[in-house]
């Protein structure tokens, strides 16, 4: 049926009408019935069509592209020695005490109890702490800059270190003492996970368990192995054993921001073999002295006010131009001629890295080092290698040997090409033309060395055995929709919709794959998993500089647990998980924070009985 | 210069005022005081002051009228979108408005911009909003060509490639929600449900205290 016009008619009106039959029958070819067409609001009741035309060409990109990139005013680097956030300290008592339910009453924003009773975990756990979230306007981020504000975990960003050890389960208030003000962007609500821990879930930070400012959240960490109520009883799989975890705001849509803003910290798990002590267990360099947490970051600063910026509605993954380490951009530090470990995590926001210790003086020079572990857990031998490759949310310990580099200056950097959100371009740049995040200069003190030479070929955990049978193998392909709209298996997010229910204490294989020209580092809550197949390698590895090869996971470093992968464009990695001991929601999502703002991420459950859907 | 050393920042956070953990300097810094404000910020950067038309027919300014101490919700859609996807945003958002009641006019905002300003003119919009049932407080935006193009790349419903940004059925489902004077903004699903849509609008709307 076709609209006639009141007005005298014109050509153009002609044509218009004409195009209308032409996207009528589109419509008609596209499936939609006429049905479907009432159903969704596009007959009015009286049948009648709104009149379709053509569309006129967009106006060509007579605008450009707003790629939206940062242009901070300069800074001269590496005149700031690298902070070296405080560990936590524990509190006697919290008042009011510990309870098992939520304490609504007294303002706290936990809504569902904690599960650690009932696996025989004591309550409350014998050691306690308080941390407070809070903004703090005196932050230096670098002598070309004002004070800044962040918002951080005791005011302070990174947040203060907590430093557990295994089988001492420890129970944190939080305190949301964020404000409302958040000078343009933020925002004081927030959900904190620990990640990667085998949490309940209650405690886990899921991002729609968020709490508002003025209330707490009680977040009870275990502490213990996988599978100490299941699989391995009573005291879990020392295989299981993590060591590098980080604690961040998750807060649903806001992830980004909060992130960005400074609520990030690192949380280090101790036992008899990784102790602190290089004279003890696997002899891993003595904490804290030689064993460092570094937190590399890139942001971008006004140019104008040079206060700290976040582009609000970028959609893609924002790149900074400043390289910051522990809060401060590309700061110093000085070590003495022995060996180190560090231990590397990459908090973007969206930017993939590929660190290098180079030589600046000696460019070409390829400084090998060890890696220890992969996303934090301990690999069963260290591996040498040229370079650590990171996605937002991975980590890598790695034991770099400064014993004959006395006298001697090398750089942080980061070689790997990126240029806009979508993912890294896959070349890798020459040596001194990257991203320098870090100056080391050896020069500190001559002193004594305990620690085991990687090089010996220490032996570390074993990898549990992926032979077992799974109770169900599920895929889920990550994607665009033609729309723009972050989908995984073409559905989107929604907090209350479980997407798949996993039957606790059961065995389960993940294939993950990804859509077209887009990278996404995928992360799963609460249990490391081992990859079967696909795991990328290092960039540029395969020979050409500009790759995304694969490399065989049954070497190097991909012979591990981890709970992030590297999703290439067009990748399919297969995760094998077990997943044991607790219950509740848990979600699974992009770790690029602003993809998972938009929203690339679901919920799944495990529950006493779990469905068997292979595409949820 | 301050130094930051692991001694200093220890013996620092053993204050427990945070004010007093890291020093502040005035550093090197040339300030104008012309600097302006992070709203400020933020308009100039996204929100410019584009002359539109509503369905009614009348002009608006976007930011002055608009956006500026609201809280808002913003997409894009044009009439003749023939691929579904503008359609079952649209229905959806409907439910929206439905579920957030007497608060769209009041508290919340609602506003879609034309993807196709050259054929949706005003009167297109009306009827295409009478179409669906819109309600008050939910407005559909036209405006010249060019301005309606400025207005889409600086509220970024935009594609990184150019190519897929040049194809109007290509373009963005998202729903951009915020609060302007608290400078909270997000972004969700056009295609998720409505529930999840209002409920997401509904964590900027302040709670009374």
């Amino acid at each position: 049926m076709t609209y006639l016009p009141k007005s005298r008619p014109d050509p153009a009106r002609q044509r218009a009408q004409y195009r209308a039959f032409l996207n009528r029958q589109d419509i008609i070819k596209a499936g939609l019935s006429r049905r479907d067409l009432f159903k969704m609001g596009l007959l009015t009741g009286t049948g009648m069509l709104i009149a379709k035309d053509g569309l006129s060409a967009r106006a060509a990109s007579a605008a450009g592209t707003t790629t939206g990139q940062c242009a901070s005013p300069a800074t001269t680097p590496f005149t700031i020695n690298m902070p070296i956030p405080p560990v936590k300290q524990a509190v006697a008592s919290l008042s009011p005490a510990p309870t098992v339910a939520p304490n609504t009453a007294a303002g706290e924003g936990r809504t569902r109890n904690h599960q650690a009773p009932g696996v025989g975990l004591p309550f409350p756990p014998p050691v306690l702490y308080q941390v407070t979230q809070i903004a703090n306007s005196n932050v230096i981020m670098s002598n070309q800059r004002p004070a800044q504000t962040i918002w951080g975990f005791d005011g302070i960003s990174p947040g203060p270190t907590y430093v557990a050890q295994y089988n001492t389960p420890i129970l944190v208030r939080n305190f949301n003492n964020l404000p409302a003000n958040n000078g343009g962007f933020g925002k004081n609500s927030v959900s904190t996970h620990l990640h990667n821990g085998h949490t309940p879930s209650e405690s886990d930070g899921f991002p729609c368990d968020f709490f508002e400012a003025g209330h707490f959240y009680d977040q009870y960490y275990p502490n213990k192995y996988a599978g100490f109520k299941s699989t391995h009883q009573p005291n879990g799989d020392i295989n299981e054993a993590m060591s590098t975890l980080w604690y961040h705001d998750h807060r649903v849509d806001f992830t980004s921001q909060n992130v960005y803003k400074g609520l990030a910290g690192f949380y280090l798990l101790f036992n008899e073999f990784d102790t602190g002590n290089e004279t003890t267990g696997f002899r891993l360099p003595t904490f804290p002295t030689y064993d460092i947490p570094m937190m590399f970051a890139d942001k971008c600063f006004d140019p104008t006010s040079k206060l700290l910026a976040f582009d609000l509605f970028n959609l893609d993954g924002i790149l900074g131009d400043k390289f910051l380490v522990n809060g401060v951009i590309q700061p110093v530090l000085h070590v003495s001629p022995r060996r180190y470990r560090f231990r590397w995590l990459n908090t973007g926001p969206s930017r993939f890295v590929q660190l290098y210790l180079t030589d600046l003086g000696n460019p070409t020079i390829t400084n090998m080092f060890w890696q220890i572990s992969n996303d934090g857990n301990l690999l069963p031998t260290p591996v040498q290698v040229p370079a650590v490759a990171l996605g937002v949310a991975e980590r890598a310990d790695v034991i770099i040997d400064f014993t004959t580099f006395a006298g001697r200056t090398f750089h942080i950097e980061n070689r790997l090409e990126q240029t806009n959100g979508q993912g890294p371009t896959g070349n890798v740049l020459a040596a001194g033309t990257g991203n320098l995040y870090l100056k080391i200069v050896v020069d500190g003190p001559t002193v004594a060395d305990n620690s085991v030479n990687p090089a010996s070929g220490p032996l570390f955990y074993s990898l549990p055995s992926t032979s077992a049978q799974p109770r169900v193998r599920r895929s889920f392909n990550f994607d665009r929709t033609r729309n723009g709209q972050w989908v995984i298996n073409d559905q989107f997010f929604n907090c209350d919709t479980v997407r798949f229910t996993v039957q606790q204490n059961s065995v389960e294989q993940w294939e993950l794959d990804g859509g077209f020209g887009w990278s996404h580092p995928v992360h799963i809550h609460f249990e490391e998993f081992q990859i079967l197949s696909g795991a990328p390698g290092l960039f540029g590895s395969s020979g050409s500089s500009r790759s995304f090869s694969s490399s065989n996971p049954s070497t190097g470093v991909n012979l591990a647990r981890k709970d992030v992968v590297r999703l290439i464009p067009r990748g399919n990695v297969l995760l094998f998980f077990r997943f044991r001991d607790f219950l509740g929601r848990y979600p699974m999502h992009c770790h690029n924070v602003i993809h998972e703002d938009h929203a690339m991420m679901l919920r799944w459950d495990i529950a006493t009985t779990g469905d068997t859907t292979t595409r949820p | 210069m301050p130094t930051l050393n692991r001694r200093r920042w220890l013996t620092a956070a053993a204050l427990t005022p945070v004010a007093g953990a890291l020093i502040a300097r005035a550093a090197d810094v040339t300030s104008t005081s012309a600097v302006p404000s992070p709203r400020e910020t933020i308009q100039a950067r996204y929100l410019p002051n584009v002359v539109l038309r509503t369905q009614d027919d009348k002009e608006v300014r976007f930011y002055d009228d608009l956006i500026k101490d609201k809280i808002v919700t913003i997409n894009f859609i044009y009439s003749t979108c023939a691929d579904g996807t503008c359609p079952l945003i649209t229905a959806n958002l409907v439910q929206v408005q439905r579920l957030l009641g007497k608060r769209v006019g009041r508290d919340i905002f609602m506003y879609s911009i034309t993807l196709n300003p050259r054929h949706d003119t005003p009167r297109v919009l009306k009827r295409y909003a009478g179409a669906y049932n819109v309600g008050p407080g939910w407005q559909f935006l036209t405006g010249p060509p060019d301005d309606i193009e400025f207005l889409r790349r600086k509220l970024r419903f935009t594609d990184v490639d150019p190519e897929i940004d040049k194809d109007p059925s290509r373009h963005s489902g998202n729903v951009r929600y915020g609060n302007e004077p608290l400078m909270q903004w997000a972004m969700c699903q056009g295609q998720a449900t409505p529930r999840y849509i209002a409920d997401s609008i509904l964590w900027v709307v302040p709670k009374p205290a």
